[in-house]
């Protein structure tokens, strides 16, 4: 038994002729902050969208606390370049869940540009995310038989917003509120779910230094208010050396470091995919 | 056998008009991505035309005026009806097509009174003639004929002409051909004409076979056209021309059966098949919505 | 907070109050004006309507899934509604071209050989019976619903339109089929099954002593409708609504496209098939070729007229379109004489006409319909505050 809750082995994604993701293989091991880095377009969000089950990954394989969760291995590349412990995860047949049963599981997520309900109110949008687990089906619903189970879920609601600070704004349109709140509301839906693991898509998008202060502080305090694991791909890198016990550096699809932070930091190869190599001197 | 022969030759005709309609769908879809649900009522409304203006005028004039009559109607609506609504969210523009449709139906139970209208006889294509031993009009053997020139003058212009490019451009990336100057008013005009046009020989040419036209005529070709559209690949014209001929031969074939009730079945059955195995059709381009 | 909590419940019951005022002022009519008037016609049919447009509605303007298949469920819910209720003595009168229906049983029959054919055990088992053959032709509507959906919900939104509208023409087609005779009857319509009318409570001597035919397509369409509401109100329809605004986040969120979209598409049928078998007894005949793609075009309008995502909305529109196309436009299809002249234009189909320009403006100009996406309670909340803060301003200008 590993303590990871996120085992990615071999993942590539294959959009027509362009690989946007190449044999991508990372762990996320549990109550850690692990970052995801590099260029734009390298594919950190693409790999993302293969993780929460929102594209179907060409080759690979995606184990969630130890059990095989996504697969796939057409034309058996898989068990070719398989060389880890457990060859039989690597056998089945090919595991494409949809996004909502990845989410069931305990997997959240929040979008790299928002993706909130704009029509509904803050409280709303939370509360949304809690009828996935409500034991309720559209009878009692609708008859209003699970009244004890509604308003569980709107006490937890209301609680969530006020430890997010949100509570005064909580019959606001969600698109209504700032930009760096629409991101905590975000986060706030996202913790709602319940989730083992949170992916953060650039949770510092368009945030001043001293919002990116307070956002670094806030993860971390979530990671331990919840239990959480923590994956997040982002592009200040004084927010990512501030927070990630461990970081992933991809360009081009494929991944060319690895490491803590201060090793990432002199990483040569890093270096040069961010800033460019000077050709012949 | 001369059955089987006189079935498949009016099953290439049929799928000839189909393709004629079809067009009209794809290129409008391809470039204003709407399903435009006015275009069967506006391949009815030049069957309208037909009768109307044949019963005063000799058939040589009234043809070319039902063509312009109903590129002009068709150059209105788009002006009228869906210009307005550039900005608007999808769902109001393809509603506005169905109440355009909807008008126009209603006006022609009004023109009418609801009586079916008998339609003209355009004298030299209803003429019957024999292929291969099975008796048939010469409309089944034009039409085929008639649709690949069409089509040969359709992809010229698509091709290689200025329009022709502008209309590609804009079909790829509505916003930026705009931002690169192009008329997008005016390549929209140009598509609903051309697509009238092809509407208006369509309805010349599949009405001759039918002794008449009721408000709802156009509505059962038009589906299938657009399912046809689908077919061959929304946007792409050799995709709608050949997913009209397959499913109008299909169709004539399923009538001929003790089974001609699920003739109109098997289109909408080929479509939800096609939208499930291959959603972007058989000649269309994949598209990834970005997240 | 609590002030506003408070405002909801005034709004709600204002509206309710209207309810049942609509309600009680539709019996006091029925039994005190000529029961023959137009009022009435529209009352009924715009019930129908009303609840027709709101199940529409429920998948439109709050699921966000846009289908056209309206009328091919009505269709459904009116042939088994018919079916299940014509008198199984009558049956051989009505099938006569197909020598007889292959059904020879019928709810009300069934229900009157328990409760007794005379007084009380009539009126019993004539309700029962057409209750249960109402939910049997939702439940018909629905179970299709489920099957079509299957393959046709993964369509994107254009597609599932033109799938759907398909499918109803199909429907349409089958249930015409002369192989299908012994139970559709072919083309010819299905009649002899209870009406409205037959709600009239009369006496020993078959005279209409208390009129009911046009409050009980409203009860009916009231109570269906409020169970709409409920469920839009509920939890799974706050996540229809999260998977209109975002299907991709709603997705990310754990709510099952497939079972959401599947769920509501089959409540939307259920409810548009008790509507095709209230539209039965409306029409008191039923024919495949009613239900056509117009009827659906007909529905969808009334819910953009209403104002997408607004059930109250929906009702109001129902009613003007009802109450605009058979009763204040009617004169326009008849040739009318003002001083001796002929006025032009006017006649049959002339309404239609003009009817259909009406819609293309509200359509393109007046594109939030009546109500946009609020419902009444919002309004008169809206109203009850503005006069709060009217009767606050003038108090400190007292002062």
């Amino acid at each position: 038994m590993s303590n990871n809750v996120l085992h990615i082995e071999n993942m590539t994604m294959q959009f027509g002729g362009v690989v946007a993701v190449n044999g991508l293989s990372l762990d996320v091991p549990e109550g850690k902050i692990i970052a995801l880095i590099g260029p734009n377009g390298a594919g950190k969000t693409t790999a993302f969208n293969c993780i929460t089950g929102l594209y179907e990954p060409t080759n690979g394989l995606i184990e969630f606390m130890d059990k095989p969760m996504i697969r796939n291995h057409p034309t058996g590349k898989m068990k070719r370049n398989y060389k880890g412990k457990n060859p039989a995860d690597y056998l089945g047949k090919a595991l494409s869940p949809t996004p909502d049963k990845i989410t069931e599981r305990g997997i959240a997520r929040t979008f790299q540009n928002i993706r909130l309900w704009k029509s509904m109110t803050v409280f709303e949008n939370v509360l949304v995310a809690k009828h996935m687990r409500a034991k309720q089906n559209f009878l009692s619903a609708t008859f209003r038989t699970n009244a004890k189970e509604e308003k569980r879920m709107r006490e937890e609601t209301m609680a969530l917003l006020v430890e997010q600070g949100l509570d005064k704004y909580k019959d606001d349109l969600a698109t209504s509120l700032p930009y760096g709140l629409q991101r905590r509301l975000e986060i706030a839906r996202a913790l709602a779910s319940e989730p083992k693991l949170l992916l953060l898509d650039e949770p510092a998008a368009g945030m001043n230094p001293q919002e990116t202060q307070e956002l670094a502080d806030f993860i971390k305090e979530i990671r331990e208010k919840y239990n959480l694991t923590i994956f997040l791909i982002e592009h200040h890198m004084d927010l990512v050396m501030k927070i990630s016990d461990y970081i992933y550096v991809i360009d081009f699809g494929s991944k060319i470091a690895e490491g803590k932070p201060e090793e990432i930091q002199t990483n040569q190869r890093v270096i040069d995919a961010y800033l460019g190599v000077v050709e012949d001197e | 056998m001369e059955f089987f022969i006189s079935q498949v030759l009016s099953g290439i005709s049929l799928g000839g008009q189909y393709a004629l309609i079809a067009i009209g769908y794809t290129m409008v879809y391809g470039i204003l991505r709407l399903i435009n649900f006015a275009h069967g009522d506006v391949f009815m409304v030049a069957g309208l035309f037909m009768i109307y203006l044949s019963s005063s005028l000799p058939v040589f004039v009234s043809v070319p005026l039902v063509i312009i009559l109903t590129v002009a109607l068709g150059f209105i609506i788009e002006r009228a009806a869906y210009k307005p609504l550039r900005s608007a969210p999808r769902m109001s523009v393809m509603i506005s097509a169905i109440g355009v449709s909807y008008l126009l139906q209603n006006l022609a139970l009004y023109a009418t009174g609801g009586q079916p209208k008998t339609y003209t006889t355009i004298p030299f294509i209803s003429k019957t003639i024999k292929i291969l031993g099975a008796p048939t009009r010469i409309v089944t053997v034009i039409t085929p004929v008639l649709v690949i020139v069409l089509i040969v003058i359709l992809t010229l212009l698509i091709n290689h002409t200025k329009i022709g490019i502008a209309m590609r451009a804009v079909a790829k990336d509505f916003e930026t051909s705009q931002l690169m100057g192009v008329k997008i008013n005016s390549v929209i005009s140009i598509t609903f004409i051309i697509g009238s046009f092809l509407a208006a020989v369509g309805s010349l040419l599949y009405f001759t076979n039918y002794p008449t036209v009721v408000p709802l005529s156009g509505a059962m070709p038009g589906l299938k056209a657009f399912v046809a559209a689908v077919f061959g690949g929304i946007g792409s014209v050799p995709g709608a021309v050949i997913g009209a001929f397959i499913i109008g031969i299909c169709e004539t074939l399923i009538k001929g059966t003790d089974f001609s009730v699920f003739s109109d079945a098997f289109t909408v059955a080929l479509l939800i098949v096609i939208l499930g195995v291959k959603p972007t059709g058989m000649c269309g381009e994949k598209v990834t919505e970005k997240v | 907070m609590k002030k506003n909590k408070k405002a909801f419940n005034k709004g709600s019951l204002i509206t309710l109050l209207i309810i049942a005022a609509v309600l009680v002022l539709t019996v006091v009519l029925e039994n005190t004006i000529n029961a023959n008037s137009l009022l009435f016609t529209v009352i009924r049919k715009s019930a129908v309507y009303s609840l027709v447009a709101v199940s529409m509605n429920l998948l439109n303007g709050f699921t966000g899934l846009f289908s056209l298949g309206q009328a091919g469920f009505m269709l459904l819910g009116a042939y088994t509604y018919a079916i299940l209720t014509i008198p199984s003595d009558t049956r051989e009168s009505i099938y006569y071209l197909f020598q007889g229906s292959s059904f020879n049983f019928s709810f009300v029959d069934l229900f009157s050989s328990v409760f007794g054919q005379q007084g009380a055990g009539k009126t019993v088992s004539l309700i029962s019976g057409v209750l249960l053959a109402i939910i049997c032709a939702g439940i018909v509507a629905a179970v299709f619903a489920y099957l079509i959906g299957l393959p046709v919900l993964r369509l994107k939104s254009d597609y599932l339109a033109i799938a759907t509208l398909g499918f109803a023409e199909i429907l349409r087609a089958i249930f015409q089929w002369d192989k299908l005779g012994k139970v559709t009857n072919g083309a010819n319509a299905l009649r002899g099954y209870p009406t409205f009318a037959d709600f009239n409570i009369t006496n020993a001597n078959g005279q209409i002593v208390f009129r009911l035919a046009s409050f009980v397509p409203l009860l009916i369409a009231g109570i269906c409708i409020f169970i709409i509401v409920l469920l839009i109100n509920s939890s799974y329809g706050r996540a229809f609504k999260a998977v209109r605004d975002d299907e991709i986040s709603a997705e990310a969120m754990g709510i099952s496209l497939a079972k959401h979209k599947s769920l509501s598409f089959c409540i939307s049928s259920f409810f548009a098939g008790v509507g095709g078998a209230l539209f039965a007894m409306f029409a008191s005949t039923v024919q495949a070729k009613t239900f056509t793609s117009a009827m659906t075009y007909e529905i969808l309008l009334i819910v953009v007229i209403g104002g997408i995502g607004s059930v109250s909305g929906s009702c109001i529109a129902s009613f003007l379109y009802i109450a605009c196309s058979e009763w204040w436009l009617r004169f326009l299809d008849n040739t009318q004489y003002i001083g001796g002249k002929q006025v032009p234009l006017l006649r049959n189909g002339f309404r239609m006409v003009v009817f259909s320009v009406i819609i293309m403006i509200v359509v393109l100009f007046f594109r939030k319909g009546i109500m946009g996406d609020k419902e009444l309670p919002d309004l008169f909340n809206r109203l009850l505050n503005r006069k709060k803060k009217v009767t606050v301003k003038e108090g400190t200008e007292n002062e």
